[in-house]
């Protein structure tokens, strides 16, 4: 190991008593309103993205219930159109960036310092940052739906429709302002990701042994590090549009181009949906084969084909766009990529297939959803393979197919696996199990529930139901169909139900967990249930993929082991170790920043920014700007707690 | 509500202000529950049940679900994909039927011991084959749909033959103007919400967004292409058998995009061309009686949105009711075309189409009686 020079050689030793005592007191945050509003600890900050994407998800669960009932037969008027379109818009709006995302975002952000043996992620600060941006844009959202105004041109968004001579309320300034600033909180977050997998692994974690997980939430970082100043440009220039009068989307004589707002948004939206399912996928791949007692089959080829996704999910926006009139030969190469980026999906497949059937499955809940999403991940990969063919994306483009597949990706893919991971990891967040009982009748209700519910829509869509219409006719052979589909969403929404009972129950009464109830192989296992503020007595030390199951595997020769329970000392106030990007040499002590009420600050003034935008009040923009700029100095304001400092007992 | 300005109910809207602002209902008001088309008139159509030529189990498929597009194909085009469509169906079920046996294969192959304290971990080897020969079928499939795609692609690319018939189509919010073009200036007339076409010889459509984008579908001719605004896409289509086929908007495209369909008729080529001399020639307005009063009011409270060739009623913010008695449906394919249906729809289009431009024209029963009487008569 390697200390560079400006700082201390930190000790090594093992986890004591009275080190741990020390850490505590100064990692805690302190107790009351205080500490809870100015925490940077990441398990906090990962839990609350957790419950928070919940509640979006029940929300939006709500508004899918209450249009499935529209739906369930032709021609019922229990909604009007206009009600009909700001619910499937809000629907589409909470699931895709409300839930979806921030789910994912809360697992990884609980997840990753203790996947990599780390006490923080990089920047803690900018981590609050992102909660509580994340937030206040769900809030901002959600009050233009309280007052009567959501958004109602669909979560795409589709331009001259959402043009001010189209749709003249303030509906569509406030998803457009919403997204904005719901970008600033993915950006950030995206970049502590990228930043925390380059420089806070445990030393001897190689980028070849850290879990998937972290390969999947690092690729979807930086797939939205470069996707989302495309759709926050989209709607910036929509807001210019609507608001001061440019003229991007202006079709009307304007010389702008409806179409140039499809690509902006669709650049970004494909990446996104890789973004929204690629860190679900790792927690399958690391969950897994837990529960079929031996490592993931493949290793380097799941991690590969999940880069590989990623890349080749650049270069396939355009089939959303296959029916806009774009040249043959640009439709065949989109067509083809489209086709051929399900062959890094079939890596995973098979990866899953053969570690299940190699390994010997012990069937708990969490294995009952992993192993389930292999098949719904399967149904929804095949259905978009069939809308990757453009002749036949013609026909199925903008029916239910497409509504089947989308469902079949991020219910399949997203819910289903972060269903998985709360029944996995909830031992470790609170140091109690959830009922296995509850959690067969959970998992059994939802799998039935949302197969009942979505599988027909397959069938409803290739008879030609088109999308998004508040009713149909009778006589056009859709009318059972939409009520097993209605019924199916139903018994879902009850399985979601029982999840929620599970853990409130569980939470107070749930068996003690202990350290490592699965007898899982990874670092997150090796501290207490739920762990200390600082994660890790001593910093791991880490020579395998499998650190807690290195003296069970064959064939490893016994002088390159991981410790787990032994390595680095570190407690000269906040302090974590920082590792080189490849192969994670130590090099550095970081000295991380304490709970501040700067990011919470700094989200509000951001926020008031985009208020003061929605309401054309533009002493509101110029004071909040000043908020923004004051935050950003005290922020950034030098600290000597922070600063490098040459010990005396070591200089 | 869009537009921030209240529905006025009772009154004509600007048609300016209803270009700039089309107008939703307030967010929150109850429903008034209306007659829906089958209420008012004790039955719908059923588009393919009246042609059905056959009475094959594909017809019958296509009469249950008229829009499906899975059989009954008519034409080169649709022809060309329909087997492309089948064939990846059938991959796809394949694939997701052999994942499921593979699935439930592996994992009650030999199920592990649960609860043990300490569980068994097994090494890390085998498996990989499975994950080789996995993916390297599966690339062999994905590669040959991709030129199986790109051959179906280039064969329905360009038609058969030259067009004999070009078609211009501009969707409104939400309802379709059709005008057939012809060199020759006489011959070009615009109607809405049906288009003939003649059987056996490629038909090229211009498709134009006219205000939002909307997408020009029908399942049993050819797949879906939008119409932009600011640009005109084209589209060219065969029907190779006689017979009425339906067509539907499929872009979301505000409050009645549910409501937006459109009817296709294919006649032969003899009957196409007497079709098409009749819609040229001008509708005979009535001398006299109720059916000139008919006339007369129709005149004064529908022409300046609506035409009829022939009469004073010129409008051009609402379709060409020109030859109106000949079309099969009314409100871009809501309502089939009966003197009761066109009654109810005049007395209150916003009940059976809420949030569509046309507005509850201020008439007398009898008044509208006889403006339903004399667009009976044009034929």
């Amino acid at each position: 190991m390697t200390i560079s020079d400006y700082t201390r050689a930190p000790s090594v030793g093992t986890e004591q008593p009275e080190l741990a005592a020390r850490l505590q007191k100064i990692w805690e945050t302190a107790p009351g309103i205080g500490g809870w509003l100015s925490t940077v600890d990441h398990k906090e900050i990962g839990l609350r993205y957790i419950v928070t994407a919940f509640a979006f998800l029940i929300l939006g669960g709500v508004e899918a219930l209450i249009f499935r009932l529209q739906l369930s037969w032709s021609d019922r008027h229990l909604l009007n159109p206009e009600q009909y379109d700001q619910l499937f818009t809000m629907h589409g709006m909470t699931m895709i960036f409300l839930y979806a995302g921030p789910v994912l975002s809360g697992f990884s952000n609980y997840l990753w310092p203790l996947l990599l043996g780390s006490r923080d992620m990089a920047l803690p600060r900018l981590n609050a940052l992102s909660y509580w941006i994340y937030l206040f844009a769900g809030i901002f959202l959600y009050a233009a739906f309280a007052i009567g105004f959501g958004p109602n041109d669909g979560w795409f968004n589709y331009v001259p429709l959402a043009a001010r001579a189209y749709n003249g309320g303030p509906n569509i300034d406030f998803y457009a302002l919403g997204m904005i600033l719901l970008g600033i909180s993915t950006t950030v977050g995206a970049v502590n990701f990228v930043v925390t997998f380059m420089r806070m692994r445990a030393p001897g974690m190689s980028i070849n042994r850290v879990p998937i997980l972290i390969w999947g939430t690092l690729t979807a970082s930086m797939a939205n590090i470069f996707a989302i100043p495309a759709v926050s440009l989209a709607f910036f220039l929509l807001w210019m549009d609507r608001n001061v009068g440019t003229h991007f989307f202006d079709t009307a004589g304007g010389g702008g181009s409806a179409l140039l707002w499809q690509h902006l948004f669709w650049m970004f939206g494909h990446p996104w949906v890789y973004a929204i399912v690629l860190p679900a996928m790792g927690m399958v791949s690391d969950g897994l084969p837990v529960f079929c007692r031996r490592p993931l089959v493949g290793y380097s080829a799941v991690a590969l084909a999940t880069v590989a996704t990623m890349v080749l999910g650049f270069g396939v926006w355009v089939h959303h766009m296959f029916a806009t009139g774009l040249p043959n030969i640009s439709l065949s190469f989109f067509s083809a990529a489209s086709i051929i980026i399900a062959v890094p999906s079939a890596v995973g497949v098979f990866a899953w297939l053969a570690t299940i059937w190699t390994g010997r499955p012990v069937f708990t809940t969490p294995f009952l959803f992993f192993s389930s999403f292999i098949l719904l991940f399967t149904i929804g990969g095949v259905s978009g393979f069939m809308t990757g063919s453009v002749p036949v994306d013609w026909q199925l483009t903008d029916t239910y197919f497409v509504v089947a597949h989308i469902h079949y990706v991020l219910i399949g893919i997203n819910v289903f696996p972060v269903a998985g991971a709360i029944y996995f990891w909830f031992p470790k967040f609170t140091g109690r199990m959830l009922d296995e009982r509850l959690g067969r009748w959970n998992f059994w209700t939802m799998f039935v529930g949302f197969n009942l519910g979505f599988f027909p829509m397959h069938i409803s869509g290739l008879l030609g139901m088109p999308r998004r219409v508040y009713t149909y006719a009778e006589g056009m052979g859709w009318d059972w169909i939409n009520l097993i589909s209605t019924i199916g969403s139903f018994v879902f929404a009850a399985g979601v139900l029982m999840l929620i009972w599970n853990v409130l129950k569980s939470v107070r009464s749930g068996a003690m967990a202990g350290d490592n109830p699965w007898d899982a192989p990874t670092l997150e296992w090796a501290t207490s249930s739920p762990p200390p503020p600082y994660n890790f007595v001593v910093i791991p030390t880490v020579q395998s993929r499998h650190p807690l199951w290195e003296d069970r595997l064959e064939g490893r020769p016994d002088e390159a082991r991981s410790h787990p329970h032994a390595g680095l000392v570190l407690e000269h106030g906040r302090e974590a170790i920082g590792t080189d990007p490849l192969d994670a040499q130590p090099d550095i002590i970081l000295k991380m920043p304490g709970d501040s009420y700067a990011p919470l600050v700094f989200a509000i003034a951001v926020t008031a920014i985009f208020i003061g935008l929605l309401l054309l009040a533009w002493w509101l923009v110029a004071v909040a700007f000043v908020g923004v700029a004051a935050t950003t100095i005290v922020w950034l304001w030098p600290e000597r707690a922070l600063g490098e400092t040459r010990e005396p007992a070591n200089g | 509500m869009r537009g921030g300005v209240p529905w006025p109910a009772d009154h004509y809207l600007d048609a300016s202000i209803a270009g700039m602002f089309p107008l939703r209902d307030r967010f929150g008001e109850p429903h008034v529950e209306k007659p829906a088309a089958s209420a008012a008139d004790g039955h719908t159509v059923e588009l393919h049940a009246s042609i059905n030529p056959s009475g094959n189990l594909l017809w019958a498929a296509s009469s249950l679900a008229p829009l499906n597009y899975v059989t009954g194909a008519s034409g080169a085009k649709a022809g060309e994909t329909l087997p492309l469509t089948w064939g990846v169906i059938a991959i796809s079920v394949a694939v997701m039927a052999i994942i499921a046996v593979l699935l439930a294969l592996a994992i009650w192959r030999r199920p592990g011991i649960a609860r043990a304290p300490r569980m068994a971990v097994g090494p890390d080897e085998g498996g990989a084959n499975f994950l080789w020969i996995g993916v390297a079928v599966s690339t062999l499939a994905l590669l040959a749909t991709i030129i199986w795609t790109v051959k179906v692609l280039a064969e329905i690319g360009k038609p058969p033959a030259a067009p004999g018939l070009v078609i211009e189509v501009t969707a409104h919010q939400w309802w379709w103007e059709v005008r057939y073009l012809d060199p020759d200036a006489r011959r070009i007339f615009t109607t809405a919400n049906e288009i003939h076409i003649p059987t056996g010889t490629p038909v090229q459509f211009k498709l134009i967004g006219g205000d939002v984008i909307h997408s020009f579908w029908i399942p049993a001719l050819s797949g879906k292409t939008d119409m932009i605004p600011g640009q005109t896409n084209e589209l060219w289509l065969e029907a190779d058998k006689p017979g009425t086929y339906r067509g539907q908007c499929s872009e979301y495209c505000g409050l009645e995009h549910a409501k937006m369909a459109f009817v296709v008729v294919a006649d032969t080529p003899r009957d196409f061309a007497a079709w098409r001399s009749h819609q040229i020639a001008p509708d005979v307005t009535p001398g006299g009686g109720v059916l000139a009063s008919g006339a007369a009011y129709f005149r004064m409270k529908c022409g300046s949105c609506h035409a009829v060739r022939g009469s004073d009623a010129a409008g051009v913010l609402g379709p060409d009711l020109s030859h109106f008695a000949t079309r099969q449906m009314i409100a871009a394919g809501v309502l089939a075309n009966t003197p009761q249906n066109l009654s109810a729809w005049i007395e209150d289009p916003q009940g059976i189409k809420p949030g569509n431009l046309m507005q509850k024209p201020e008439l007398s029963a009898e008044q509208r009686g006889q403006i339903v009487a004399y667009l009976e008569t044009l034929k």
